[in-house]
């Protein structure tokens, strides 16, 4: 056992952390969050960096690092921003579908844009009526020659008005066998039709899109794996995706946290620093040792993935353990506030709002134990 | 005991869910855009109110209310906050708040240059008690009048005021430290200020993270002049006497985040009646379940502030009840609204989904007339004494 970052982990959070603080203007943030705009600049400024996609191959344009460092660079972001660091995040959303089953010519071709801020990756899978991950898509991806031809409409796609590859989960339509496909799809004028969604709650810089489908022709390259593949591969994607959304979690909870506690030091009331309050120190007690269990569990399950290949049980549990710990350390750090807390200036509402979402993407909490039931007790 | 509301609080009970359901439920996902408030949106169901007498149920008919009781008054309130918090929040504040502090400490005189108005909705009320460094701490005040021959001088600020960006907003009742002229002794007292004073200023309205169909705003003193007759009531006893009508103000709190609980949980129904049916229970909990608790939390939260409002019409002690239906009903809106927000997902996480907007509303209340924690202080000190 050994608990400690290595020197190397230690100094890319450092960087992170630095980077944040120095780029993340407060103000500048609440105006892309009131008009719900992807942080471009600050996005590829960080990408300059190389702090995106940290965790692709160097030879695919990122620095051979581990889920883990990811973590560490989403955690930093989320902390000094939790609207910019979701965005930040996400910006390469969905290109794991690519990096852990496309072959040699995909990834050359579509990950080191992302890595260096040239491009957004998406992924579209959310359907009109389909409330879990797992119940068949409508989408129908059809194969003539060398093409397939796409039909059906997607919702909540993350970056999808924005340029870059995004795949596309599918039902092939095929007798032969069952199954799904993965389709990587360049986002251009030939794209299909693209409509911003109405706003989210939180994650107001991720931009979300609907996308219709209309015999949209996809050349059969552009396939991931093999047909029939889609629905273990895209399994697998959730999988490694608790685990950044776990480390968002984290992040916007020391963030609001960091806020609350400055705060409770200033503002007298009574004559004294509300800090020396016992009900509130418990409240700050509460709150740090949330955020430390948080963390371990989504450390742990970022070092399993790196070092054994990823474990899902602990990836549910990281992501629900931080979804639901984000959301109540941002309300007692809002609630802190006071009155302040509710007005957007003070710059703590957004992490509120930003923390409600970690738990209503990617899977609802419930959704969560429904999985860590399964997988505790199996058949029966 | 008797748990049946009388006919006349049924009349006003269905009347104003009719009210809510067709003309601010149509209204609410446009009155709630962020930005500009929604003055052309706003402004005439708040007229339409004020005509069926929203504004002065609990009041005698001299005084231009409806001659009813807080009971039905709270009814109401609950049933308008179902509709939308905010026109909710608005009765809250001009009837519990200051037409009911002028009913209780005014004089003759007073009622009827400001209570009737308020009464009949033609005016709206604004209650100031906040100021930067005085939240919690209400007596920590620092806004200043000075009596000077036949006039108070009143310097310094309030925020977080509900109501007074209205147009029809007349008076804001305050706190200030007083003193007269050539006198170093000062105390607190209330004063009732029109709106439209020299020397007061409307400051910039906030920009809020939801609750975006009422307005507020920070409002400025600077040498404002007010004839010697706006103090109400004992000018030794004004903070006890404006906290006192805040006694009301949680009752109507609680009514408040009923409706908005109540609102969610019908959302919630709407979804969960597609879904599931009676006979499925046993094969699906997980949301069936929270549906059993959240309709149990409303039930409790309702019947708390009912008790609370019905002891205030019998003129017993309410305190305790109005703490517990403050505490209990906006900590309940509050998790019902992030259990529903669940329930839908990414759908009712939209702006357009009336969800969001009552999960962004719902903080709100445990922290306005008095944080949970002030709640807590208050119940613990009255159990202790």
């Amino acid at each position: 056992m050994d608990f400690n970052l290595s020197e190397e982990q230690i100094a890319i959070q450092k960087a992170a952390e630095e980077f944040a603080q120095g780029e993340f203007d407060p103000e500048y943030a609440t105006d892309l969050d009131r008009n719900r705009q992807f942080p471009l600049k600050i996005w590829k400024r960080a990408s300059e960096l190389g702090f995106t996609g940290i965790h692709f191959p160097e030879k695919y344009g990122g620095q051979d690092l581990g889920v883990l460092e990811n973590a560490l660079v989403v955690e930093a972001f989320c902390r000094q921003h939790s609207g910019v660091g979701m965005a930040l995040g996400f910006s390469d959303f969905g290109s794991e579908m690519i990096l852990r089953f496309g072959n040699d010519d995909q990834k050359k071709r579509y990950l080191p844009p992302i890595t260096v801020g040239e491009s957004l990756s998406s992924l579209a899978y959310i359907e009109k009526d389909q409330m879990e991950e797992f119940s068949p898509f409508n989408t129908v991806a059809m194969r003539r020659g060398d093409e397939y031809f796409i039909n059906g409409n997607k919702l909540f796609v993350v970056n999808g008005n924005l340029s870059g590859p995004m795949v596309v989960l599918c039902e092939r339509n095929n007798k032969e066998t069952n199954g799904q496909v993965a389709l990587i799809v360049e986002k251009n004028s030939d794209g299909p039709a693209v409509a911003m969604m109405a706003g989210q709650v939180g994650m107001r810089m991720v931009p979300m899109v609907s996308i219709t489908f209309d015999n949209l022709a996809v050349p059969r390259e552009n396939l991931l794996g093999d047909e029939g593949q889609g629905r273990f591969q895209f399994t697998h994607f959730l999988s490694e995706m608790r685990i950044e959304a776990a480390a968002m979690g984290v992040g916007i909870a020391q963030g609001a946290f960091d806020l609350a506690l400055t705060y409770a030091k200033q503002r007298v009331q009574f004559d004294q620093k509300i800090a020396s309050f016992e009900a509130m120190r418990n409240k700050l007690a509460d709150m740090i040792t949330r955020i430390e269990t948080a963390r371990l569990l989504t450390y742990k399950a970022a070092w399993d993935f790196d070092s054994k290949g990823g474990n899902t049980l602990l990836n549910y549990m990281a992501k629900a353990v931080s979804a639901e710990t984000a959301f109540d350390v941002a309300d007692s750090a809002l609630h802190i506030f006071g009155g302040y807390g509710y007005i957007v200036e003070n710059q703590i509402e957004h992490f509120y709002r930003d923390a409600r979402m970690v738990n209503i993407f990617g899977e609802l909490g419930q959704t969560q134990r429904i999985l860590i039931a399964d997988e505790i007790i199996g058949k029966i | 005991m008797d748990f049946e509301l009388t006919q006349e609080q049924k009349k006003i009970r269905d009347m104003t869910r009719e009210f809510a359901k067709n003309v601010i439920v149509p209204c609410a996902a446009e009155m709630n855009r962020p930005g500009e408030y929604r003055k052309e949106i706003i402004a005439p169901i708040i007229a339409q109110m004020a005509s069926l007498g929203m504004m002065g149920i609990p009041f005698p008919k001299d005084y231009g209310g409806g001659g009813g009781d807080w009971v039905g008054m709270h009814l109401c309130i609950e049933e308008i906050a179902r509709g939308d918090v905010a026109l909710g929040a608005l009765l809250d504040v001009t009837t519990s708040a200051v037409a009911n502090e002028i009913y209780t400490f005014g004089t003759e005189e007073q009622k009827k240059k400001w209570l009737i108005p308020l009464a009949q909705g033609k005016e709206i009320g604004a209650f100031g008690l906040t100021e930067p460094d005085a939240g919690s701490d209400t007596a920590a005040l620092k806004t200043t009048a000075i009596l000077k021959g036949d006039q108070w001088v009143i310097n310094g600020s309030k925020q977080f005021i509900t109501n007074i960006g209205l147009d029809n907003a007349s008076i804001i009742v305050i706190t200030a430290r007083t003193r007269v002229e050539g006198n170093d002794k000062t105390t607190v007292s209330t004063l009732v200020i029109p709106k439209h004073t020299q020397g007061f200023t409307l400051g910039q309205s906030y920009e809020k993270m939801g609750f975006h169909a009422s307005i507020t705003n920070e409002v400025f003193f600077d040498d404002c002049h007010i004839p010697k007759d706006h103090l109400l009531g004992d000018i030794n006893k004004g903070l006890s006497q404006h906290l006192s009508v805040l006694q009301t103000g949680r009752i109507s709190i609680g009514a408040i985040t009923t409706g908005l609980a109540q609102a969610c949980l019908d959302e919630a129904l709407a979804y969960a009646r597609q879904r599931y049916r009676s006979s499925s229970v046993l094969k699906f909990q997980t949301i069936p379940f929270k549906l059993a608790d959240i309709a149990m939390m409303i039930e409790l939260s309702r019947t708390m502030y009912l008790k609370a409002a019905c002891l205030k019409d019998q003129g017993k002690n309410y305190t305790l009840e109005a703490h517990f239906a403050k505490l209990f009903a906006s900590e309940t809106a509050k998790k019902i609204t992030s259990d529903v927000l669940n329930i839908y997902g990414l759908f009712g996480s939209l702006d357009e989904h009336p969800v969001s907007r009552y999960f962004k509303a719902a903080k709100l209340f445990e922290i306005v007339e008095g944080t949970s924690e002030m709640q807590r202080l208050v119940i613990a000190r009255e159990l202790l004494s």
